[in-house]
């Protein structure tokens, strides 16, 4: 094929999936702007002055005026398609608004904060898990591999079935209440200062090793699975004869025939896990007191901190949009066969 | 009794099968049967003396608010294996519909089905499902619980069955069908549709895990129903109330045991079904 015609191939796909990406982020946007308004027609202004007149701090003969005050502030009282397309245009620019239960505190602050914590406890957990899962299920579909390898399937069913955040309070419990190997809650000791020194990164590792332990457990029982399967046939096909009838080692021929070539499916799977894999962690950092998203998702749904909870979850939408797309762009340059030139894929 | 042999025969060959078969089977009689020999009464908060270990009189303990830990399962495990199975006839009944129509029909109306499925099944269906939930908190019931999760809970299958059925449209008994002059729902139904059974019984184990899964994952952030024990929620009051630096192993442990029993009895059901209907990948080592 020419080259400029592969080219226009390429471009044409590219913009196809940006496209695709834009529809997400739309329809996550309009999730976050009619969702709350389909409910029982509450109001979370009045709620709010409403609570805090309860707890003493306003009047309430001021209230009716307030409300009015607030709903011209945040535009409440514009017809809805001009909130809507309003909201859209917050959302394009990431203008979250404010936190409801801490006022002066902007959403977008409340995650950036926290961001970092959960991509760096993702990136490491996800990365272990997907090595070490795709490395044992290969291994425990070899014909070469020990027996106890090969017996592995319910262990590793087992490992996968269960949820991380589940295999988290047991990991909890035994490593860190009963043999005290790990502190129990939290991103860092209290009282430690969170500057850029040795002993901080320490505390800091120190800290994560139990929650991802938690998120690698169950990802490698998932990997494994997957990886399993596929080189199940992937051993039965007659290069690996060949190979070994040339009699190249059995180690080369585990290494470069059978791991790498069943191994493909397991990025696209990866592209695919990792909506599970985030929805996962969320709920493992409430256990752990992480300070990540997820326990700013948890406190925010604790205080009906509503802007906090769409904050979130619009963020986690288009986070893991724009890496599912960045991944579908790399896949060509994994696997040459894959070529992205039709529509039915 | 000719029948049950055969049957007994084959979970020989297909052990997965039959163990999965056997926990589910465990599960469902623990929630049938414990109501007769458990008083489900002292589910209720307050309804014993609270924060017991496990003994003879009380086998899985007590919790902070008084509630005997094996009634709050016998009461509990149904309720949570009911927004499964609510929530995964639901999903599996939409893609079951979707998927048949989508691919037999082809045309736009597989344009829209794919793009839609395709669309969302890159967005993480717990984070839209804590978005829906946490809108109508205090309304959340097991049914209405089963409804929230099922509204993400038909992609998959949709998938799966659109692709089957693209593989089946062309063969030839579809084309003897179409030439003698069945209509399409005729074909979808009689020549379709009895193919894919054992596909579509592993896509409902499939469906119910997760819905299951999705539910507890909600009921873990306590967005769940506030006022019944299933074991999600049993979860989250363990959770909140710190059960686990308080040293109450048995209040957090006892719900993870049946929860791990139900979802590796789905899987292995799922992956024995799959086997039945894919002989060709079959005996994996």
């Amino acid at each position: 094929m020419p080259v400029n015609e592969w080219l226009a191939m390429r471009w044409n796909y590219i913009i196809r999936r940006v496209a695709l990406f834009l529809v997400v982020v739309w329809a996550a946007a309009s999730l976050n702007f009619f969702v709350p308004r389909l409910g029982t027609g509450r109001d979370p202004i009045r709620e709010k002055l409403g609570q805090l007149a309860a707890s003493g701090g306003l009047r309430q003969d001021g209230i009716e005026a307030m409300v009015k005050a607030y709903q011209a502030k945040f535009g409440l009282d514009k017809p809805l398609y001009e909130q809507y397309l309003n909201f859209l245009g917050d959302t394009l620019t990431l203008d979250l608004g404010y936190s409801l239960a801490n006022y002066p505190a902007r959403v977008s602050d409340l995650i950036g904060n926290a961001m970092p914590w959960t991509i760096g406890l993702m990136f490491i957990s996800v990365l272990m898990g997907f090595v070490f899962g795709t490395l044992l299920g290969a291994l425990s579909a070899w014909p070469g591999s020990p027996r106890w390898l090969r017996n592995m399937a319910v262990p590793l069913m087992t490992m996968s079935a269960i949820p991380p955040y589940l295999l988290g309070l047991i990991v909890l419990y035994i490593l860190g209440l009963k043999l005290k190997l790990f502190p129990l809650s939290g991103g860092y000791s209290p009282g430690m200062l969170a500057i850029a020194s040795f002993e901080y990164y320490v505390d800091v590792v120190h800290h994560s090793i139990l929650p991802a332990l938690a998120i690698v457990l169950q990802a490698v029982g998932f990997w494994a699975l997957g990886m399993r399967g596929m080189m199940v046939s992937t051993s039965g096909e007659d290069y690996i004869s060949l190979a070994e009838a040339n009699g190249l080692r059995n180690r080369t021929i585990f290494l470069r025939f059978g791991l790498r070539n069943a191994m493909l499916p397991q990025f696209t799977a990866l592209g695919l896990s990792l909506a599970n894999v985030v929805a996962g962690q969320v709920i493992v950092e409430v256990i752990f007191a992480y300070p990540g998203i997820g326990t700013v998702l948890f406190q925010a749904i604790q205080a009906s901190d509503y802007t906090v909870i769409n904050g979130v979850v619009l963020i986690l939408i288009l986070a893991i949009g724009f890496v599912t797309m960045m991944m579908d762009f790399l896949y060509p340059l994994l696997d040459p066969r894959i070529s992205h030139h039709r529509s039915d894929g | 009794m000719h029948r049950l042999d055969q049957i007994l025969y084959y979970l020989r060959e297909n052990p997965m099968l039959g163990a999965g078969g056997v926990l589910i089977l465990f599960i469902v009689l623990f929630g049938t049967l414990g109501p007769l020999f458990v008083d489900t009464e002292l589910a209720r908060p307050l309804s014993t003396t609270s924060r017991l270990a496990p003994s003879w009189d009380h086998p899985f303990g007590t919790d902070d608010a008084g509630r005997d830990l094996l009634s709050v399962m016998v009461v509990g495990v149904p309720l949570t294996m009911r927004v499964g199975l609510l929530a995964g006839t639901v999903g599996l009944g939409v893609g079951i519909f979707l998927g048949f129509t989508s691919g037999y029909l082809g045309g736009t109306f597989d344009t829209i089905v794919r793009g839609v499925v395709d669309t969302l099944l890159t967005v993480p269906g717990l984070v839209v499902l804590i978005s829906i939930a946490s809108t109508i908190r205090e309304e959340i019931s097991v049914n209405i619980m089963a409804m929230v999760v099922a509204s993400l809970a038909w992609m998959w299958p949709t998938r799966v069955i659109r692709a089957q059925v693209l593989t089946m449209r062309e063969r030839a008994y579809v084309q003897m069908a179409k030439l003698n002059g069945m209509s399409t729902m005729e074909i979808i139904w009689k020549e379709l549709f009895p193919n894919l059974l054992p596909y579509l019984a592993a896509l409902f184990a499939n469906a119910v895990n997760y819905a299951i899964l999705a539910s507890i994952g909600l009921e873990a952030l306590g967005l769940g129903p506030q006022n019944d024990p299933t074991v999600g929620m049993t979860i989250y009051w363990a959770i909140t109330f710190s059960a686990l630096i308080r040293g109450m192993w048995w209040w957090w442990a006892i719900p993870i045991l049946f929860i791990g029993l139900v979802f590796v009895g789905l899987l292995m059901i799922a992956a024995g079904l799959d086997e039945l209907a894919n002989p060709k990948q079959r005996k994996a080592v």
